[in-house]
């Protein structure tokens, strides 16, 4: 069986070879043209004049569009149709698209695009929280509000009562491919578009929209993305849409991509939030109730804000059982670029909300932090009874709206409906069946050395004034499953050629995380034929339809079920004709070590397939997949939004220098759960990777608008992600040996998202570290830079 | 322009080129080698680096920011050329792929030619020789796995570039300082081009047309490093990584800033004439050689003269530096390494100073004899901080001596708010660099990055 073992990523020959082709890579007709956009230089008001002659009469401009110049769709929204492709007379950030230059190369169309001489009538921008509450400024009518029991009462009655409020930045993707996309104009009114994308369904999606022809006409392809990490999920869209726009305007090939300062310009990023909460503690420890206040700010367009906000609200838990539960979510609309999805997709927000309540707890009631959260997990892992789960009622969907998009508009009829106190259950009323965290956190402690190291700590800290150390534990359940419900299906498309050689097809994009080498090893265990004999091919519409985003971690869960059914089902084809020519049974056909073998007969895979081919028997298949169980109805807040969830914890250790606040990590251990790893090669590498970008968000990597709404931090010269000694000094990363309780493929858990917060537990360690520098809580804002902990210093020694 | 280069170990000979088009644009879109790759195009990123061999050795550099000029007759080997001739993979080629140090993939072609220049050099500090590689899918672990695993195998012959041999230079590439002179007198209006490390993001960022261009680097009298009893001194032409290994016994604390001054590919790039000549506030050398009581070595055709480094330094973006005039050299007086460095950013490695103060105190039995205080990231210079030296010169090497030094910093300094630091930090902080330079004199413990677990 191919799963279950550590191969290497697929194409890591080529990756180092130079030889794997990204979209700015592939060669293009002779002839082709570039793209750059103009942008706006104010983040709020109207275009009053617009001068585009020297832009027109720059050295190599073939030709110049505006919005006036768009026939069709001039919107490049996943959700609701709020973001037009070129300015459409009015602007709301700094770097939105205005114009779109079309050039013979690269260069040419970037110096061309800062030509534009526009005149605008400029409006105060609405910038913080502050003024996007006085203005009314937000999308929905008014904040959502999940709840569990009484809160307010449980809070009042407590026995340690904390409270306070903090920010939390957002983050710059940075992935290292900058988006990109190619249109290749086809016969008629065909289209061919190559695109960095998450999302190659939304892609074709929205430019069949703004071409005005229908799907069928468009096809996209993508075979990798140089990372995503959610940043290509929706912000792919302005550059392929403009590829294909000006590719059918000039009937040449047209290519985009943004230069690295051009995309931190224009794309958006992690939501930055602002929390307040309030909650009560037993004398004991246990939490009796908790009010959360999430203000998410969602930039200038919806894009993916809602189900983020709302993933934010259904992590506000945690790992924690809360008896009595209030999150109030208000998303407002501010004047920079639109924050957008990026790995865990709120989720992380809100846990650090809950996390943060667990730290200033367990300062002030003086208990150990992880004592502190054991108490209060979930019941460890249970049998429970599935409800039923609801059916919607049909509706008549728009068939132009976004339908494969999270940002696709579900609206409710009915108010929020409060889940009851007590109980195994979430504040949304979903039972928790599936904790692990119990036997993982045990065994973290003893692999980790906890007790001793923080003795350790202690004893550093009582002698060393000027470098205090830290350490701090944070555990991580993660929901797996897409909260919009219907997006949790797949496809697949299996070919078994005449020489035993198999090609396979499914929904799901590869952006690093090694899903198709996961999936190839699925269609080889499949079929018991080595992993050589499986060829993975780019992801394309025209293969398989109506695609979910590769997105909420979901790749491999949702793609690996439907290549198994496509697999399985040639196979039984395969089967019942050799059992047939066999007058034998066709369950004692078995395909393993690549034979197929009937009884004492055994053939190669080759050799059925050619049999099987001489039988006339199809060798093709699609395969289909539903996530069975999930049931969501984000309006009430009330259901089974996930199909099971995903577990982690790690500790981590810090030295801070207490006159700057500079500071590092020197030590991490995890213990991750990916159920029964289906490569745990590659999971681990998931866990490390994710780790260190989680701890890069809550330290060094801090987003800078200026009071005009200008991004200050648009390149790797300000904007710092974690370099290569910024990751622990001693980094101990191991799987949880288990397997999912639900039937995923192979007993797998999805990886992506979850171990990203384990990075909070970094955030958490310098807290302990500054904590140790007086007697107040440190109340660290996030990122907590070397600035931000030199002022928790100050804090915590009451000087300020 | 016509110039000469070894391109993984073919002669490439060009003409009539673009002075300012850079090696990157021209590998991927003149000669379809697309495996090194544009991640940041200013340098910070490694996405795009490859691997330059002269007769100093192999070097890690940015592509994105390296004009096609500066490697007239030297070797250039880029990922396709990372394999030998046979398609045997190179040794870090088979550890990245058996140890999972690719993911996306796209960052790698840069990490595997920094590791193959290390590999080649013997480095074994993998955290510093990487340090100007971004990753953002690893995390960086399972790539130190793969450098730490290549170690032990041989270097492969077809990697050991030599510099190839060249009929004739441009005039716009001077092979010494008075050609220089004589061109840069006849051209005053030039843009002079030493490492291209800043020079390069005008043209890759501003989208700025610099012809006229000179380039410095074939001025091998401008690359000397001079150390005798009396003096210091280091041509404008060297570069930061030559600098830093020069400092490396006698002032190291300099040289360990210089470690994390940028990195490896823009300090074998950067020279140290650039980072003066440009004028920054944030460049991290003059405020160490202020420090070191250095002196500017200027030359305009035949005339030198010679002035205190911090009279270089005028206003913000203002030298004291006339048309067709450059810098040739600085100087610093040799002496008893009392110079401490502190670099404050908001990440140690790679990333431009939000404070860089430099102390350099002499003590005589307990008396504070001489003081030399100076900053970067404080003031629109580099600037010394005159207050301060002057509330400690004389008195007693105390603790309570520091305390009552400390309000001097703000007659010295009012800084400003941007993104790297808001102007309470950068000014406080700076207080707390002279209370950790006392503190280490004192033996006590204060670098974060010297401890562990």
């Amino acid at each position: 069986m191919s799963v279950a073992k550590s191969l290497p990523h697929d194409t890591g020959p080529l990756h180092v070879a130079g030889t794997a082709r990204y979209v700015d890579d592939i060669p293009t007709p002779k002839g082709s043209l570039h793209l750059a956009f103009g942008l706006s230089p104010i983040a709020k008001g109207k275009i009053s004049a617009m001068d585009l002659s020297a832009v027109k009469a720059a050295d190599g401009v073939e030709t110049v569009i505006t919005a006036d110049d768009l026939p069709f769709a001039n919107d490049v929204s996943p959700s609701i149709h709020d973001e037009p492709l070129l300015s459409d007379g009015t602007v709301h950030y700094i770097g939105q698209p205005v114009f779109l230059v079309v050039a013979t190369s690269h260069l040419a169309a970037r110096k061309a695009a800062r030509l534009g001489k526009i005149d605008y009538a400029e409006e105060a921008p609405i910038l913080t929280v502050e003024e996007a509450l006085a203005a009314d400024s937000r999308f929905e009518d008014g904040p959502r509000i999940y709840a569990k029991g009484d809160a307010e009462a449980a809070i009042a009655g407590a026995a340690h009562i904390v409270e306070d409020t903090f920010e939390i930045g957002g983050q710059e993707h940075f992935y290292l491919e900058s988006q990109a996309a190619l249109a290749v104009p086809n016969e008629g009114a065909d289209m061919l578009v190559h695109s960095s994308t998450q999302h190659p369904t939304e892609i074709q999606h929205k430019v069949a929209d703004a071409l005005g022809v229908p799907m069928h006409a468009v096809r996209v392809e993508t075979r990798r993305m140089g990372g995503g990490f959610g940043g290509k999920e929706s912000q792919g869209n302005a550059l392929a849409v403009a590829c294909a726009i000006a590719a059918r305007a000039t009937g040449k090939a047209c290519k985009m991509r943004y230069d690295r300062d051009d995309d931190m310009t224009i794309t958006g990023k992690r939501h930055g939030f602002r929390i307040s909460y309030k909650a009560g503690f037993d004398e004991n420890g246990h939490i009796q109730g908790v009010s959360f206040l999430h203000y998410a700010l969602c930039g200038w367009a919806q894009d993916l804000s809602l189900p983020v906000a709302d993933r934010a609200m259904l992590h506000a838990d945690n790992s924690y059982l809360l008896p009595n539960a209030r999150i109030e979510s208000h998303r407002l609309k501010t004047n920079i670029q639109s924050a957008t999805a990026y790995r865990g997709f709120g989720g992380p927000q809100g846990i650090v909300g809950i996390e943060r309540v667990m730290d200033h707890a367990s300062h002030v009631m003086g208990l150990d932090p992880i004592e502190l959260r054991r108490r209060n997990y979930y019941e460890p892992a249970h049998e429970v009874a599935d409800p039923p789960v609801a059916q919607k009622p049909l509706g008549h969907p728009d068939p132009h709206d976004d339908l494969t998009s999270r940002g696709a508009v579900e609206m409710g009829d009915a108010p929020v409906r409060p889940v009851p106190a007590g109980g195994n259950t979430t504040p949304y009323g979903m039972e928790v069946s599936d904790c692990e965290l119990h036997g993982m956190t045990t065994a973290l402690l003893k692999s980790s050395d906890y007790a001793a190291r923080k003795q350790a700590v202690d004893a550093w800290n009582a002698e060393n004034s000027v470098i205090k150390k830290g350490i701090g534990f944070s555990p991580v359940k993660f929901g797996i499953s897409f909260t919009l419900t219907h997006l949790n299906q797949a496809g697949a498309l299996v070919h078994v050629y005449q020489d035993g050689s198999v090609h396979l097809n499914h929904g799901g994009t590869e952006m690093g995380q090694g899903l198709f080498q996961k999936v190839a090893q699925v269609a080889a265990s499949r079929f018991g034929i080595p992993l050589e004999l499986v060829k993975i091919t780019a992801t394309d519409t025209a293969k398989v339809p109506n695609t979910s985003a590769t997105a909420a971690s979901s790749g491999s869960d949702l793609n690996g079920m439907a290549v198994k059914a496509a697999c399985d089902t040639i196979r039984d084809r395969m089967a019942d004709y050799l059992a047939e020519r066999h007058q034998a049974d066709p369950t004692i056909v078995t395909f393993a070590d690549g034979q197929v073998s009937v009884g004492e007969e055994s053939y190669s895979f080759a050799e059925a397939a050619a049999l099987a081919y001489q039988g006339r028997i199809s060798l093709s298949a699609t395969g289909f997949y539903k996530t069975p169980k999930v049931e969501w109805d984000r309006i009430k807040g009330h259901g089974r939004p996930f199909f099971y969830f995903a577990y982690g914890a790690a500790i981590t250790e810090v030295a801070v220098d207490t006159l700057t606040g500079e500071n590092r990590i020197l030590r991490t251990d995890i213990l991750h759960d990916a159920g029964a790893s289906l490569n745990p090669a590659l999971d681990i590498g998931q866990v490390e990777g994710a780790y260190v970008q989680g701890a890069g968000w809550l330290t060094t990597e801090e987003l800078v608008w200026d009071g005009k709404g200008s991004l200050r931090t648009h390149a790797p010269s300000t904007y710092k992600i974690p370099a290569c000694s910024d990751r622990p000094d001693i980094f101990n990363v191991a799987l949880w040996d288990g397997e999912n309780r639900e039937d995923t493929i192979y007993r797998s858990k999805a990886v992506g998202e979850p171990p990203f917060n384990l990075g909070i537990s970094a955030w958490l360690a310098l807290s302990n570290a500054v904590a140790a520098c007086g007697t107040s809580y440190p109340a660290l804002n996030a990122p907590a830079t070397a600035e931000e902990v030199w002022r928790g210093i100050q804090r915590v020694k009451g000087d300020t | 322009m016509n110039i000469t280069f070894l391109l993984n170990g073919e002669t490439v000979e060009l003409e009539d080129i673009d002075p300012t088009a850079t090696l990157l644009d021209w590998l991927r879109e003149d000669r379809g080698l697309t495996g090194t790759k544009e991640g940041c195009n200013e340098g910070d990123c490694g996405a795009c680096t490859v691997m330059v061999s002269d007769e100093d050795g192999a070097k890690a550099v940015n592509s994105c920011i390296m004009f096609l000029p500066q490697l007239h007759g030297k070797a250039v080997r880029t990922v396709e050329g990372a394999s030998g001739p046979d398609g045997d993979a190179h040794p870090v080629q088979k550890t990245m792929v058996d140890l999972h140090g690719s993911q996306c993939g796209f960052c790698t072609p840069g990490f595997v030619m920094s590791m193959v220049a290390s590999h080649t050099n013997g480095a074994t500090d993998h955290d510093t020789q990487l340090a100007g590689n971004l990753c953002r899918c690893t995390g960086y672990a399972p790539i130190i796995r793969a450098a730490e695993a290549a170690e032990a195998h041989p270097v492969p012959v077809w990697v050991k570039d030599k510099p190839v041999s060249i009929q004739s230079t441009p005039a716009r590439l001077p092979g010494s300082s008075d050609e220089l002179a004589k061109i840069y007198s006849e051209n005053p209006d030039a843009t002079l081009v030493a490492g291209a490390t800043d020079v390069g993001l005008w043209v890759t960022k501003q989208l700025r047309d610099l012809d006229p261009v000179i380039f410095l680097n074939r001025c091998e009298d401008l690359k000397e490093i001079t150390i005798n009893d009396e003096e210091i001194r280091f041509g404008a032409m060297v570069d930061m990584n030559r600098m830093g290994d020069a400092l490396a016994d006698l002032h190291p604390s300099y040289a360990e800033m210089v470690r994390r001054y940028a990195s490896v590919q823009v300090r074998n790039a950067a020279t140290v004439g650039g980072n003066i000549a440009n004028g920054s506030p944030i460049g991290d050398n003059p405020p160490a050689l202020i420090a070191l009581g250095a002196t500017l070595h200027l030359r305009k055709g035949d005339a030198r003269r010679s002035i205190l480094l911090e009279e270089f330094f005028i206003d913000y973006g203002k030298q004291d530096r006339a048309p067709g005039e450059f810098v040739e050299a600085v100087s610093f007086p040799r002496q008893a390494d009392r110079l401490k460095c502190y670099k404050l950013s908001k990440r140690f490695d790679q990333d431009i100073s939000a404070v860089c103060g430099c102390f350099n105190i002499t003590v005589t039995n307990g008396t504070v004899e001489q003081v030399r205080v100076a900053f970067g990231g404080m003031a629109g210079t580099p600037k010394r901080a005159t207050a301060v030296e002057a509330a400690l010169t004389g008195q007693p090497w105390t603790r309570e001596t520091i305390n009552a030094a400390l309000p001097a910093f703000a007659e010295d300094y009012a800084p400003m708010t941007d993104m790297r630091a808001s102007a309470t930090y950068r000014l406080e902080t700076a207080k707390a660099m002279l209370v950790r330079y006392y503190n280490e004199d004192q033996g006590k413990l204060s670098n974060v990055l010297e401890v562990s677990a």
